[in-house]
């Protein structure tokens, strides 16, 4: 089993609901609060598993705006957990969560250094690495809801741009969209496997043939004979139709 | 990457450390050989083993400023079979116990050979053993130092074996300079010795560095902004971060200076770490001066601060990507 997100980018309208929910869940739970620093203040700065970013894709007026919700990709060659010293850092084995135990973590930073993501952040209070943990403390909490047993950036996702599922089941929601609407990994040039994907901006058009819109084989053009009747007459349409 | 002053004390000063001991070590086994005058054993070899780990114990104090939390660090020793950073830990303490062996069988005066090889020519005894063993330590040391910044393969301007050499060459110039600067304070008549050999090891090290310097101009990064956010289009502006006050990403992984600055930083290491200690130690040479190998260590010293400093503004980070632009 290998838990991971998919987000939809062509869903995503960058309203920041996961970031709030994200951590308004983490910084409330056992492992303690995630530090703020000037949260009121100049230059407000603080840590957090979860950032939605912005981007613009082209020149007006050929442009469209990107947002883009990044957090720990739960790799499945996650280049983080081999440099640990300590073996604070972990890759379940059950579920394929990357995960941080913060009792063990000596703040070297050594392994933010070694995820091409910028996904770890340091907690500047606690100086542990922290990310994020999929919400691993809701996904089995037997006194939650069985609805509710997702993580809390999926449950705030206004738009569903938050898909969450097993993506080593080829039946699960998550990996049928990510087959079927071209599911795409960041940076696949490192070889980290990483287990989110995204699924890519989607234009719906129309596409419309000539010979849709004109018969080609209209009887009445058959040969060149087209009904041509008198200019002072009626013509069949003006006949027919009322 | 943002220069950490706890890390850049810390490779500089072991650097110093061992090739202070190799220097030592070296000393030794051409004196063996009757290439060179035997040094009395208390007042050189031990007492130079003695600065090889106070230099050892200084890199070793200042590392302890890197962590959140040094209380644990004892759980850095667990994983080195898997991180180098863990097998740094391990080898550090083992080449400072060995080169303490070193300099205690010096100190005591246990040097009657166990036994004679190579038809009497050779006499073993626990100095050139335990030597030999710290000789080994160092360079594992020096290897897993260095493989902590080449072995991250997306930080593609450490990722090369010549971050290696370039360990091994400048911690080995370094430290003999200081070998040199050492005999010429203790009266030893090993300067022209050990100030050959730092020149020689400098000038290797200067081709080493400038091979990377020139190879960090050239380099392509394979991430690119596109790869990055998936989105295959030439012209992708950021316009927002996700924070506007800085984040762990922004202070971390970005170094902050002027382009100015990390530019006067290189012709400043290039000059101190390389040209003025070589001029100083070949003054030195014709001069017979008793303070000017120190000298060129000192500014050597200097220098290769101002080279790690600069190692780490080279390095750029893959994430940097994600943190173009604040808003």
């Amino acid at each position: 089993m290998q838990l991971a997100l998919l987000i939809d980018l062509n869903v995503c309208v960058g309203c920041h609901a996961c970031v709030t929910s994200c951590k308004e869940w983490n910084t409330s739970g056992a492992a303690g609060p995630m530090a703020d620093f000037n949260p009121y203040g100049k230059d407000p700065t603080g840590t957090f598993f979860n950032r939605v970013q912005t981007f613009e894709i082209g020149a007006f007026p050929k442009v469209e705006t990107v947002h883009f919700p990044k957090s720990c990709l739960h790799c499945e060659e996650p280049p983080c957990v081999p440099v640990c010293p300590t073996g604070a850092s972990y890759k379940r084995e059950e579920d394929g969560i990357v995960l941080v135990d913060y009792d063990k973590c000596i703040g070297c930073k050594y392994c933010s250094w070694a995820c091409p993501y910028g996904a770890r952040e340091l907690d500047e209070k606690q100086k542990v690495m922290k990310k994020c943990t999929l919400c691993v403390d809701r996904l089995y909490d037997q006194n939650l809801p069985e609805a509710e047993r997702l993580p809390s950036c999926v449950m705030a996702c206004p738009t569903s741009a938050r898909l969450y599922g097993d993506i080593h089941d080829p039946d699960s929601e998550v990996s049928v969209q990510i087959r079927e609407n071209g599911g795409y990994q960041l940076m696949p040039e490192w070889g980290t496997k990483p287990s989110n994907h995204y699924l890519p901006r989607r234009k719906t058009r129309i596409h419309l043939h000539q010979d849709e819109l004109e018969r080609v084989d209209n009887p009445l053009k058959k040969e060149g004979l087209q009904p041509q009747p008198p200019s002072d007459q009626k013509t069949l349409d003006e006949t027919t139709s009322w | 990457m943002h220069p950490a002053f706890s890390v850049i004390f810390l490779t500089t000063l072991i650097g110093v450390g061992q090739g202070l001991f190799l220097a030592l070590f070296t000393g030794q086994v051409y004196a063996l050989a009757n290439l060179l005058p035997a040094q009395d054993s208390q007042s050189f070899y031990a007492i130079g083993s003695v600065v090889a780990i106070v230099f050892l114990i200084a890199g070793l104090i200042a590392s302890v400023f890197h962590l959140g939390h040094p209380e644990r660090a004892w759980r850095a020793a667990t994983q080195w079979r898997t991180s180098w950073l863990s097998r740094e830990v391990l080898a550090l303490p083992i080449t400072m116990g060995l080169i303490f062996a070193y300099g205690l069988t010096h100190y005591m005066g246990w040097t009657e050979p166990f036994f004679i090889i190579a038809k009497g020519t050779l006499p073993v005894d626990a100095s050139l053993i335990i030597g030999t063993l710290a000789t080994i330590a160092t360079f594992a040391l020096f290897i897993c130092t260095a493989m902590i910044y080449a072995g991250i393969k997306f930080i593609q301007e450490w990722h090369t074996p010549l971050t290696v050499f370039n360990y091994i060459l400048l911690g080995g110039a370094s430290g003999f300079t200081l070998a040199a600067a050492f005999s010429a304070y203790v009266g030893a008549d090993l300067v022209g010795f050990y100030g050959m050999w730092a020149v020689i090891l400098t000038i290797t090290g200067l081709i080493s560095r400038a091979a990377v310097l020139w190879r960090n101009k050239h380099l392509q990064h394979k991430s690119n902004l596109q790869t990055a956010i998936g989105v295959r289009h030439n012209n992708i502006q950021q316009k927002a971060q996700g924070a506007m006050g800085g984040s762990f990403n922004t202070r971390e992984f970005f170094h902050g200076s002027p382009q100015a600055v990390v530019k006067m930083a290189r012709y400043g290491f290039l000059s101190l770490v390389f040209i003025v200690p070589v001029v100083l130690l070949g003054a030195s040479y014709s001069m017979e001066s008793s303070y000017l190998p120190l000298l060129a260590f000192v500014v050597q010293y200097v220098g290769l601060m101002m080279e790690r400093w600069h190692f780490f503004t080279e390095a750029k980070h893959p994430q940097n990507l994600y943190y173009q632009s604040i808003a």
